[in-house]
């Protein structure tokens, strides 16, 4: 009785509330199909040997094993994507709060000019292709160029093919491209605070901006803290299409292959649909354990 | 508010000049290391192909000319298709795309923002969780729905998925939560007005800085598409394509391929330098609680 009574009244809530099912559910269908379907099938497939032209065929655990077990090239790729995000991730993010910060206090045209140079490279796609022509192998390129007239080099260095210099060469690039969304949020964050918060500390005893930082700016902006820190942390573990457009695929002995290159090794050429789904799910776990710790290490920011 | 103007503080602890002198020399030294890239390509592509050969390489110009841009055009005309086409291509899958995410995004964060209804919150919660990982990991099987949906080697393989980006939803529905008033929306109920009407012609207005932020992010995200599984004929493909095809031209085609680059740049900028002051705007909302 009590139940039936329930399901009725959701259903009159739901009918009440029709018109707000026919503003959101055409945007949230096509966003369930494309983003939330592709990781249940990704899940689902990570337990199968599936190569698209046969029906999935369930193979237990057999793909984990296999990636943990049998897979150096999937260990090397799992060291590069940590490499790359741990030191691409908090620098990057660091950096796009540290010049909002800074510019945060100046004349508004001098501020939006600033804002403009940062976030170009951000805007550019492909331009940062020109990393390839500026770092070229032979001696026109302009890194060996300058190398060799100063003395310091003899030989021309082939840059994006040589391991040395690979993973160097790669996190700048990556870092220049890298102010992005979470850098337009925190300049958001530093203008929309409260000027009465500081003079009301200042009589409270804030000394100097360090301070002034530590137990205002940065616990009054925490949501976009929290906003950029979930934007930085899913594009440094999906780095790999720059890998590919810079060091070319494979890279010289995998120096810099990544996950998502190793994604689309078995996905896209291999066809080993089950294993690439497997290799897809691990990263996915990877980046929605990443935001937990960080969004509860911010949570203590300015405490 | 972010677009009021800054009030003078009053206590305002100021730097030393020291400190005005590091904060300087820190942004010229960071800025001239994202510009200097940028301005070498602008160089690049002004740059005639004799100067190309002279060591050591000089990042000035001496003799700037448009070559580059005719050879550019020519090289991509003497390909099967067109340039014309693949500008076509680019600029219907940017325009198509971005206007239906601006506003099937907009009506469906009205919708969350302003009503409550069953399932709105697991709605907006599931987005949410969306932001937390990137498209790229879920491109296998994406690419098998597009095929069970037939829409391989269409422009709609490129343009649906572009209506359902997580992050333009998120940023209009924290706008509307914040900008946008409850009594205004229940005055035009009095009214009369009906939830279209009132979405279209009172809301829209209103959020006019998120919906220009939309449109920056989406189409950045359009113009940028390369090569994609989802396309394989090369009638399809688009212009940031065929730019990169010119660039892995080697030497040779430095000088066309800076020019690429110099055009696949410059629009997405300028698209940002006019909207910039609304999406600082709509990025003041953009927080996220725990």
């Amino acid at each position: 009785m009590k139940r039936d009574r329930i399901k009725r009244s959701l259903w009159q809530n739901i009918k009440r509330n029709r018109v707000c099912y026919f503003l959101s559910l055409p945007y949230f269908i096509i966003f369930s199909v494309f983003t939330v379907l592709p990781v249940l099938i990704s899940i689902f497939l990570s337990f199968t040997t599936f190569n698209v032209l046969e029906a999935p065929v369930f193979s237990g655990i057999e793909n984990y094993a296999r990636m943990l077990l049998d897979d150096e090239v999937f260990i090397i790729a799992v060291k590069n994507t940590f490499i790359l995000a741990v030191i691409t991730g908090p620098v990057s993010y660091i950096l796009s709060f540290t010049v909002a910060w800074l510019i945060n206090d100046l004349k508004p045209a001098l501020r939006s000019i600033i804002t403009v140079i940062f976030y170009a490279p951000a805007l550019s796609g492909n331009a940062l292709l020109i990393w390839t022509v500026l770092f070229s192998s032979d001696a026109y390129g302009y890194a060996n160029g300058l190398l060799m007239n100063l003395g310091v080099i003899n030989q021309p260095i082939r840059w994006f093919f040589d391991p040395t210099y690979m993973m160097p060469l790669v996190i700048v690039v990556v870092l220049w491209s890298s102010l992005g969304t979470s850098f337009l949020a925190f300049i958001a964050g530093l203008q929309g605070i409260d000027r009465s918060q500081y003079e009301a500390a200042a009589i409270d005893g804030i000394r100097n901006r360090w301070q002034e930082l530590w137990y205002i700016t940065l616990p009054t902006m925490r949501p976009q803290l929290m906003f950029g820190a979930v934007m930085s942390i899913s594009s440094a573990f999906s780095i790999g299409d720059v890998v590919t457009g810079l060091v070319g695929f494979p890279s010289t002995n995998y120096a810099v292959h990544t996950i998502i290159n190793h994604l689309q090794d078995y996905g896209g050429i291999r066809y080993e649909m089950g294993y690439a789904s497997a290799i897809a799910t691990v990263l996915f776990f990877v980046m929605l354990l990443s935001n937990k710790i960080v969004k509860n290490v911010l949570s203590k920011v300015g405490e | 508010m972010t677009g009021a103007k800054p009030a003078k503080r009053t206590k305002q602890l100021n730097r030393s000049f020291a400190g005005n002198l590091g904060v300087y020399t820190v942004l010229a030294v960071l800025g001239a290391f994202m510009l200097l890239p940028l301005i070498y390509t602008l160089v690049s592509s002004v740059k005639p192909l004799e100067e190309y050969w002279i060591f050591p390489p000089k990042f000035t110009v001496s003799n700037p000319t448009l070559k580059n841009f005719k050879e550019l055009f020519s090289v991509l005309s003497d390909s099967k298709i067109p340039f014309s086409r693949y500008l076509f291509n680019t600029v219907l899958i940017s325009f198509v795309g971005t206007g239906g995410h601006v506003i099937l995004a907009s009506m469906c964060a009205f919708a969350l923002a302003k009503h409550q209804f069953p399932g709105a919150k697991i709605m907006f919660r599931t987005v949410v969780l969306a932001l937390m990982f990137n498209a790229t990991v879920t491109r296998i099987p994406n690419f098998i729905i597009m095929s069970k949906l037939n829409l391989i080697d269409t422009y709609w393989a490129l343009i649906v998925p572009a209506f359902g980006s997580s992050l333009g939803l998120y940023l209009m529905k924290q706008f509307m939560d914040q900008m946008v008033n409850d009594s205004v929306l229940e005055s035009a109920r009095m009214d009369g007005a009906g939830e279209f009407a009132i979405f279209w012609k009172i809301v829209m207005p209103m959020v006019k800085p998120a919906w220009l932020t939309l449109i920056i992010f989406s189409f950045r995200d359009l113009w940028n598409i390369g090569s994609n599984t989802f396309i394989q004929s090369e009638q399809f493909k688009t212009l940031n394509y065929a730019m990169s095809q010119v660039l892995a031209g080697g030497v040779a085609r430095a000088g066309a391929g800076a020019a690429a680059c110099v055009i696949m740049m410059i629009v997405p900028i300028t698209v940002f330098i006019v909207t910039q002051s609304n999406v600082v705007e709509t990025m003041g909302t953009s927080g996220m609680k725990e």
